[in-house]
């Protein structure tokens, strides 16, 4: 069904790369492609020497008037024929329905094809890039790319291609056919749809502002909406309803305004397109009849003409809309080719060292890192952890301490100096190899859309149920699987309520099992009740025993235990030694310890 | 949809009148084109002119062709005017149910916005007022004129030949049914595409959102085959109702083509029983079948169509009715005056439960905050240490005992009045586009610019604000999205702290803060706006250590009141949090 145009199309800013792209992706697809076109112009030719026989019907009845039986003062047309061309033309149109449907069968199948394609391609692309993309880009946007961009690719490619195919063929061929015809008729159908289509160009062209600005002040109004409706209860605090309710009532009177002229303007189109359809028949029939009047053509002509002016407007519209979607197409493919075409992480294929049996040492050797080139973070820092030892990260909020969860997991690479574990550099080994020898629990506790035993194991068959739910045990999590329905195979969804304790436990269960001999901990825990906080830091302990472990520490005891304190701010580490060594020195991690336990004096 | 037709005003009724007139005329001059192409057409066979009894001559046709001209023109006009017409309404009527809808909405209580949640409210305020407002531009032009102009057709061939109409008959039925077929066999499979969608948009923020826990447990590819059974699915479905649509451009190409063809098939069997005599008329009624049958068709086709978009837009119709049916649950008090206390509030045996709730969120909570002192409420998370500040500010009602503020209950305020009295700072930070100052200075909060220069410098924003480019002039984006989590919760205390109010409530602000801001801030509170009552939730102990009252709550009941010291001895809930947070020492120390 044609839609009317609402609002401009984006547009692709290279469109020739785009395009590439996208032809890339069908590549596999060129001998059906190719078979769904000459289907489309087969078809098309179908229907375009349809009238041609109508006329021919036209012209048999004509016949069999102007030679009646002179008894009975009745026409004798000739039925036989009137049957042969009525069955040639039902098996033509029959062929060209198939055609049509062939046609759209195929680029249905192309258009779902690619966009499988696409979005396997995106969603394993997500997992080749570096952390660093992320932080510039939010997930909206690599979201939309998945589903609004690559939806309207295989929307374009299933539409478009075959629409486009169709008419351009329809309006050769009908135009072909006309002159073949009658070459008058010709000229008038074509005249008389070319002075309406400028018409339309003209109004067009000026509906398009009205278009945008409605876009916008849409956009005005709706930005409006969801912000006075997230903050309403502020709003209602501050008695501010007055003060939003004029802000909103101007945007939306200026949405009022544009709805208008763009729908109005919009809406010109329809009576314009059918009078443009009803002035080329009113011309045809006109000039027609005026020509079989003087004897010139026959009637059958005239009949042929008016099926052909339905033909031949047509197309034109649909050209217009096709070449639209072939253009939103490619802007979206663009969109998808920039996202595929991002910096990945390094190839690590050719790296065959695997560390294993790990002790636990771990050094830093005058690291430099900075999350922008430009801005370096973290000068020259040193430190020498041996195996076993606990590590506590501590700063005030926004002080980096992910940044050295970042550096030991590889999220980010460095810029100057190696991290060695047991006295192999971690670039030296696999990424994949650096994360098998790391555990790690960090504080957005994320859980997937899954069974609980997928979320703890990770689909690692060779776990075995005494194991996991061992461990559940000893993370206080067994009351809570056997409440679940159907225990381990229980899916976790929006259906399950888990408490925020619950989940924390899931996380460390996780780590636990997964066994690694590294372990990087986040204990902020600060929603959750007390007595889940008590279980939670029990289960830790649990897990750091005999471990080198790193933890972003929150509560005292565990900053107070730890073998080494590393203290964090503005994103570099600033002091480094025990508790008692860095309450001496009476730096900035003496003073962050007084504010945080003592009360205002 | 009827439930909102009361939104139009009586200018919009008579336009809609208007737009009925112009349609009918519209659809009259449609079919009064084929009359005239009937006699040019026999014209061109040599037929007589019935009024005169003479022959055509060339001119006629002419003539009747100018009058063909003249309806296509007057067609186009009339279909103008009609546009015209409904657009205004259409826009008129989406603005001012666009408005109710924002006044609606803005006199809920948080009962109504968390019955519909805030996404909720957003859509049904936007989107859907869209797809009515489409409804009625498309509806009102289609479901008219369709209607009008199958009749009237229906009505014009009917003294003709019934075997034409019979052929027109069947290709409409044939129409019809195979437009039912398509839609049944698509119809849940495109529900279905809907929710497949969400699932893809699900599994890949999923996968976003766990970025680095996937890396760490070395999940990627358990993830990317959890991810190809998304999209398998949404694939599969996908070709399917491909599959079944594409059968949609045959079945139309079907109707249209077979009933020219049936059309003149008919035509010829007519005219060769009937008599010569008759050909110049048959033959016209011939043509003339052509154009009233494919308009009779191309109506059928409208209103099938209507039916494929009218339920989506009954369901938006539906859905903003329901926000303008809910009676507000927080109902406007008669106004105190003057009050006999000032700063004081008052918790005398106050329970609370959600409108459709089970059990009591807050139990029997009775407590004084005096004039100028700092009562704090701390407990675990669903405590329900938030709802009671929800209270105070009447965000909700309580349902059993009474809530007082300077000695009167709040429900007997003007909500305006008991508004001014309070500065409330919310959990999750909230800013509103503009600039810094139109955020500080905000609603009736009256602030000049030396009174919001105080209000930065107390909230310890004085130093960020100073860095943007125009000070407090500083522009601030959508949802504050310029600053970051710890500066939008500064300002927004500023905020509260410009409304110089008698009783400031900050639900869990601080915790937002790092530890030292947190300190410096509570400070300056303390000098600075001496003689403010302040009710503050918090999660820390640290945050309330030297509060005049604590609250200790416990599944929404009072398990300890007292100071931090009394607590600390008697309260063994409060003893616990305490552990957790802070050293034996310090235990010791307080």
């Amino acid at each position: 069904m044609p839609r009317p145009m609402r609002g401009p199309a984006p547009k692709a800013k290279d469109m020739k790369k785009a395009l590439k792209s996208l032809v890339g992706y069908c590549r596999k697809y060129r001998v059906i492609i190719c078979i769904a076109i000459v289907c489309s112009a087969i078809s098309s030719i179908f229907a375009v020497i349809g009238p041609d026989y109508i006329s021919d019907l036209t012209a048999t009845i004509i016949d069999g008037v102007k030679r009646p039986d002179m008894q009975t003062m009745k026409p004798r047309v000739d039925m036989d024929e009137i049957q042969r061309i009525a069955l040639t033309l039902v098996a033509i149109y029959a062929g060209s329905m198939v055609l049509q449907y062939v046609q759209s069968f195929i680029m249905n199948y192309v258009g779902c094809s690619v966009g499988r394609k696409m979005r396997t391609d995106i969603n394993q692309k997500i997992n080749r890039m570096p952390l660093k993309y992320f932080d510039s880009h939010n997930f909206g946007d690599t979201l939309s790319r998945v589903t609004n961009d690559v939806d309207s690719i295989s929307q374009s490619l299933n539409m478009s291609v075959g629409t486009l195919v169709s008419a351009l063929t329809t309006l050769i061929g009908c135009t072909v056919m006309m002159f073949v015809t009658e070459w008058r008729m010709a000229f008038t159908a074509i005249g008389a749809s070319m002075f309406g289509f400028m018409a339309m160009g003209v109004v067009m062209s000026k509906s398009q502002k009205y278009f945008s600005a409605r876009q916008q002040s849409l956009a005005e109004v709706n930005g409006h909406v969801e912000e006075y409706y997230a903050g309403q209860n502020i709003v209602r605090a501050y008695n501010s309803e007055e003060r939003g309710l004029a802000a909103f009532r101007e945007s939306n009177e200026k949405l009022r305004r544009h709805t208008f002229r763009a729908e109005f303007f919009g809406g010109l189109m329809m009576p314009l397109m059918s009078f443009v359809g009803n002035f080329g028949y009113v011309a045809v029939c006109v000039v027609g009849a005026a020509l079989a009047f003087d004897g010139k053509i026959g009637f059958d002509v005239v009949v042929a003409f008016m099926i052909y002016i339905r033909l031949f407007t047509s197309p034109l519209g649909q050209i217009g809309q096709g070449f639209t979607g072939i253009q939103a197409a490619a802007a979206a493919s663009e969109r998808v080719t920039e996202f595929l075409e991002e910096e990945e992480l390094t190839d690590e294929s050719g790296k065959t060292k695997v560390i294993t049996d790990v002790k636990g040492d771990i050094s830093f050797r005058h690291i430099n890192f900075g999350y922008r080139e430009d801005k370096i973070i973290i000068h020259d820092f040193s430190a020498d952890i041996k195996a076993g030892q606990k590590v506590a990260i501590v700063g005030p909020t926004g002080a980096g301490k992910t940044t050295i969860v970042n550096l030991l997991m590889r999220f980010y690479e460095l810029n100057k100096g190696s991290i060695t574990v047991d006295g192999t550099p971690l670039t030296e080994i696999t990424r994949e190899n650096v994360h098998d020898i790391f555990g790690m629990v960090l504080q957005d506790t994320w859980l997937f859309e899954g069974t609980v035993r997928d979320n703890l194991t990770y689909g690692r068959k060779e776990v075995s149920d005494e194991k996991i739910l061992d461990i559940c045990r000893q993370c206080g999590l067994e009351h809570f699987i056997n409440t679940l329905p159907e225990g381990l195979d229980t899916v976790l969804n929006d259906n399950v309520t888990i408490s925020a304790g619950q989940k924390q436990l899931l996380t460390i269960a996780r780590a636990m099992i997964e066994d690694a001999p590294l372990l990087i901990l986040d204990e902020a825990t600060s929603s959750v009740d007390t007595r889940t906080e008590v279980q939670i830091q029990k289960a830790m302990n649990i897990l750091t025993e005999n471990r080198t472990s790193f933890v972003i520490a929150h509560r005292l005891s565990t900053i107070r235990d730890a073998d080494i304190i590393i203290y964090m701010r503005d994103g570099d580490i600033r002091e480094l030694g025990t508790h008692e060594e860095l309450l001496a020195k009476n730096g900035m991690y003496a003073e962050l310890y007084n504010s945080q336990f003592v009360a205002v004096g | 949809m009827r439930n909102l037709l009361k939104y139009l005003k009586a200018r919009e009724w008579v336009f809609a009148l208007g737009g009925v007139i112009f349609i009918v005329l519209q659809v009259w001059l449609d079919l009064k084109m084929p009359d005239y192409m009937n006699v040019i057409s026999q014209i061109s066979q040599g037929g007589t002119n019935p009024d005169t009894g003479e022959a055509y001559v060339l001119g006629d046709i002419w003539e009747n062709g100018g009058y063909m001209l003249l309806c296509a023109l007057g067609s186009m006009l009339c279909s103008v005017i009609t546009s015209f017409f409904v657009v205004n309404i259409a826009a008129n009527f989406s603005a001012r149910l666009r408005e109710t809808l924002y006044t609606k909405v803005q006199q809920f209580s948080m009962s109504e916005i968390n019955k519909f949640s805030t996404a909720s409210l957003i859509t049904r305020s936007t989107n859907d007022v869209q797809q009515v407002q489409m409804m009625i531009t498309m509806g009102l032009q289609m479901m008219i004129k369709a209607p009008i102009t199958a009749v009237w057709a229906i009505i014009k061939i009917a003294g003709k030949e019934w075997e034409w109409s019979a052929a027109v008959a069947v290709a409409v039925s044939v129409m019809l049914l195979g437009i039912t077929v398509i839609m049944r066999l698509v119809i849940n499979k495109f529900r279905r595409l809907q929710k497949l969608t969400d699932n893809l948009n699900q599994s890949t923020r999923e996968n976003l959102s766990g970025l680095r826990v996937i890396r760490a447990y070395n999940a990627e590819k358990f993830q990317q085959e959890k991810f190809e059974v998304v999209n398998d699915e949404f694939t599969n479905t996908h070709l399917f109702t491909g599959r079944v649509m594409a059968f949609m451009g045959p079945l139309m190409s079907v109707v249209m083509n077979g009933i020219s063809l049936a059309i003149y098939w008919i035509g010829a069997v007519l005219i060769n029983r009937a008599a010569i005599m008759e050909f110049p008329q048959l033959f016209a009624d011939m043509v003339v079948f052509m154009s009233y049958g494919m308009q009779i068709i191309a109506s059928f086709m409208m209103l099938a169509m209507m039916f494929m978009i009218a339920p989506r837009a009954l369901v938006a119709a539906g859905r903003i009715n329901e926000v303008l049916d809910t009676e507000e649950s927080v109902k406007e008090g008669f106004g105190v005056g003057e009050t006999k206390e000032e700063g004081t509030v008052e918790f005398k045996s106050v329970s609370f439960r959600y409108p459709d709730g089970h059990s009591d969120v807050l139990t029997d909570i009775s407590f004084r905050a005096e004039k100028g002192q700092t009562v704090a409420f701390i407990g675990s998370t669903g405590c329900g240490k938030s709802t009671i500040v929800n209270l105070v500010s009447r965000f909700y009602d309580a349902t059993a005992g009474e809530v007082l503020v300077d000695g009167h209950n709040v429900k007997d305020y003007g909500k305006q009045e008991l508004a001014k009295k309070i500065g409330y700072v919310s959990q999750k930070a909230v800013l509103f586009s503009g600039d810094i100052r139109s955020n500080i200075d905000f609603g009736d909060n009256n602030a000049g610019d030396a009174a919001i220069l105080q209000a930065v410098e107390i909230a310890q924003s004085s130093n960020f604000v100073n860095d943007e480019k125009g000070g407090i002039d500083g522009h601030v984006a959508q949802n504050g999205a310029n600053f970051s989590g710890g500066q939008k919760q500064r300002l927004s205390i500023a905020r509260a702290l410009a409304r110089k109010a008698e009783i400031y409530i900050f639900d869990d602000t601080f915790s937002a803060l790092d530890y030292k801001t947190d300190r410096e801030l509570r400070n300056a509170l303390k000098t600075k706006m001496k003689g403010s009552t302040c009710l503050i939730v918090a999660q820390r102990i640290g945050t309330i250590i030297d509060a005049d009252q604590i609250l200790v709550l416990e599944n929404g009941r009072v398990v300890g009141k007292g100071t931090h010291k009394q607590l600390l001895a008697d309260c063994a809930v409060y003893r616990e949090i305490a552990q957790s947070q802070l050293s034996e020492e310090e235990l010791k120390n307080a």
